[in-house]
């Protein structure tokens, strides 16, 4: 008997049929397939959400100053004054002295752990490059604020003061007191930061380079220096403009590093030696300060540029990277 | 043979290997300096107060209890909602499609969005949660940090996924099994280790991360665990205590530094680990 009521029972249980299962699985499936294609296109949308909602924010600013947002210097926020120039100004400085100083040096680095490196100490050296490349910015902000800085103050900044001194063109880039934060400062901490970026692409292009050519050129009697030279550096020429506008792209947007050492001033000084400000220094020192929906807008509107600016740098930087990728598949 | 043409081309060779050496030694020699003068500063105000006790009012002691707390939570936070969405995106890109031009653009955009200023981020998520709501507030500051993590996390589930040998598909297609079935149970299973590495290089990036958390959960002296209000976090007590005046404050700002310093360096470490573990050799 129990067996038998056993059997009923499970008659009663719905088995499904080959076909149900044949369209529960292709329903899950669909499901599964429209799911991550929502998340993928999911990133273009970030990407509009971002250009949206910083055009809406900084519309009021944008409106109230019109194009002369972008030409005058002038930041007052009592009389509501608003002038983009100083912040852009200091971000394409900083920059530039960054990458004047981290792209040979960069570049040096990946030629030394690519074609002089004894072969034991390329691995490690290539991972504390990478380790170093992640390390947070604050960390580079405190160091220089603390340690960096009193030391240019006390060591480095009379000394450029004093040889430039007499110079007709330097001697107003390297003027006034030796404040320790500035210009320059900002600039040299940008370069330490970005320097682990430039050298690990650079070192990953240098190292697709075929050895055959390396060998003819070799071959023929070159020495090191001529094959980097004449050999690596133009087969890889686009990756490694890709790497340096990355690191480039990097050292636009910095925000805390910079702003531990920049000074906050709205004014463009001659000197690299004054304080200055950079466009990611002042929203992260003024933002939650900002009273007013001027002020406040015309942050995001300083936000917005920068956003553009890098938009544009990175996606140059992609673009050859990519050209490199693909020459390297094909 | 001409001597002096090969006198000047050996110096220069010389030289160049010289200036590559220099470069090299200075370079790592920097950044090891900058460790090392934070091991030093960190290490001098470690004690168990650090990790008991709230952030002090100026002029006195205290540790870093509600920062560090604050910090956990907003990552974890993060974490939970950036990675499914990043692993999702991914396997799009990596599966269904792959030969897609969809694909093509949206792994152009990711890779940008990768390196997108993070105070972009922060300025975003305060037009769009901080502001509409009223007040700044914990929630925003960890979507703030998921933005960052959904394009490290689709970058490392796209490659690990494309590293997952077809044949192994083609098997699982060929005992009748559905698609998102093989992905899930095949795939996924396959490329585990390094996907779990992309979720630790995303936390090791966002533990660091300030800007973003400026202003979307600003943060706060006291104990609070409320989502709705602002939180503390070590990068913004860092900011914020480095530059006061008051040594105590600086002190803490050192080994706050220094916690945050050692927690990113262990991830990272651990996930080449586990990607090193698993790569056959």
């Amino acid at each position: 008997m129990a067996d038998a009521a056993l059997g009923q029972e499970v008659a009663e249980v719905a088995i499904p049929t080959r076909a149900q299962v044949l369209v529960r699985m292709r329903l899950a499936d669909k499901a599964f397939q429209y799911l991550t294609h929502a998340m993928a296109l999911g990133v273009l949308g970030l990407l509009g959400c971002i250009i949206i909602a910083l055009f809406i924010g900084s519309l009021p600013a944008l409106r109230t100053f019109g194009f002369d947002f972008l030409l005058t210097q002038r930041w007052n926020p009592v009389t509501d004054k608003f002038g983009a120039l100083a912040p852009i100004y200091g971000t394409i400085v900083t920059s530039a002295i960054a990458m004047a100083i981290a792209v040979p040096i960069g570049l040096l680095v990946a030629m030394f752990l690519t074609e002089l490196c004894p072969l034991w100490l390329r691995r490690p050296i290539a991972i504390a490059v990478e380790l170093l490349a992640g390390i947070p910015s604050i960390i580079y902000g405190i160091w220089g604020l603390f340690v960096f800085a009193p030391f240019l103050q006390a060591h480095v900044q009379p000394l450029l003061i004093d040889v430039f001194g007499e110079v007709p063109i330097l001697s107003s880039l390297f003027a006034g007191p030796p404040y320790g934060i500035g210009t320059l400062t900002a600039g040299l901490i940008l370069a330490i930061m970005v320097l682990p970026f430039i050298t690990s692409i650079s070192r990953d292009v240098f190292e697709a380079v075929p050895a055959v050519l390396k060998e003819s050129a070799y071959g023929l009697g070159c020495t090191t220096w001529e094959v980097f030279r004449n050999v690596v550096l133009p087969y890889t020429r686009v990756g490694v403009i890709g790497g340096i506008m990355l690191g480039l792209g990097r050292a636009l947007g910095e925000t805390m590093a910079v702003t531990f050492v920049i000074g906050n001033a709205h004014k463009i000084a001659p000197s690299i030696l004054a304080p200055g400000t950079t466009i990611s220094a002042t929203i992260a020192n003024e933002f939650t300060e900002a009273v007013g929906d001027l002020y406040t807008s015309s942050l995001i509107a300083l936000g917005l540029i920068l956003f553009a600016i890098t938009l544009v740098v990175l996606a140059l930087a992609r673009y050859m990277l990519l050209r490199v990728e693909r020459r390297l598949g094909a | 043979m001409d001597i002096s043409l090969y006198r000047r081309r050996r110096r220069r060779n010389w030289m160049a290997q010289f200036f590559s050496l220099a470069a090299t030694l200075v370079g790592l020699g920097w950044l090891v300096l900058i460790l090392a003068v934070l091991l030093w500063e960190g290490f001098g105000g470690v004690s168990s107060k650090v990790f008991t006790e709230m952030t002090p009012p100026p002029g006195s002691d205290g540790g870093l209890l509600n920062p560090i707390l604050g910090s956990l939570i907003m990552t974890g936070l993060a974490v939970l909602i950036g990675t499914p969405v990043g692993i999702l995106a991914g396997t799009y890109m990596a599966e269904y499609g792959r030969y897609a031009r969809t694909t093509t653009v949206v792994r152009f955009i990711n890779d940008i969005l990768l390196s997108a200023p993070s105070i972009i981020v922060g300025l975003f998520i305060y037009e769009v949660m901080v502001a509409p709501m009223g007040h700044f507030s914990a929630l925003a500051g960890a979507v703030a940090l998921a933005v960052i993590v959904v394009p490290v996390v689709i970058r490392t589930t796209e490659d690990m996924l494309l590293l997952v040998p077809n044949p192994l598909r083609e098997a699982a297609a060929a005992l009748g099994m559905p698609r998102a079935y093989i992905i899930r149970h095949v795939a996924y299973r396959a490329a585990k280790a390094g996907i779990v590495t992309g979720v630790l290089l995303a936390i090791a990036r966002i533990s660091g991360e300030t800007a973003p958390l400026l202003f979307t959960a600003l943060n706060n002296q006291f104990w609070s665990t409320n989502l709705n209000a602002p939180m503390a976090s070590l990068p913004a007590v860092i900011f914020q205590f480095a530059l006061s005046p008051y040594a105590e404050w600086q002190k803490l700002a050192w080994t706050g530094a220094l916690i945050i310093t050692l927690a990113v360096l262990t991830l990272s470490i651990v996930a080449r680990a586990v990607t090193a573990s698993r790569r056959p050799s």
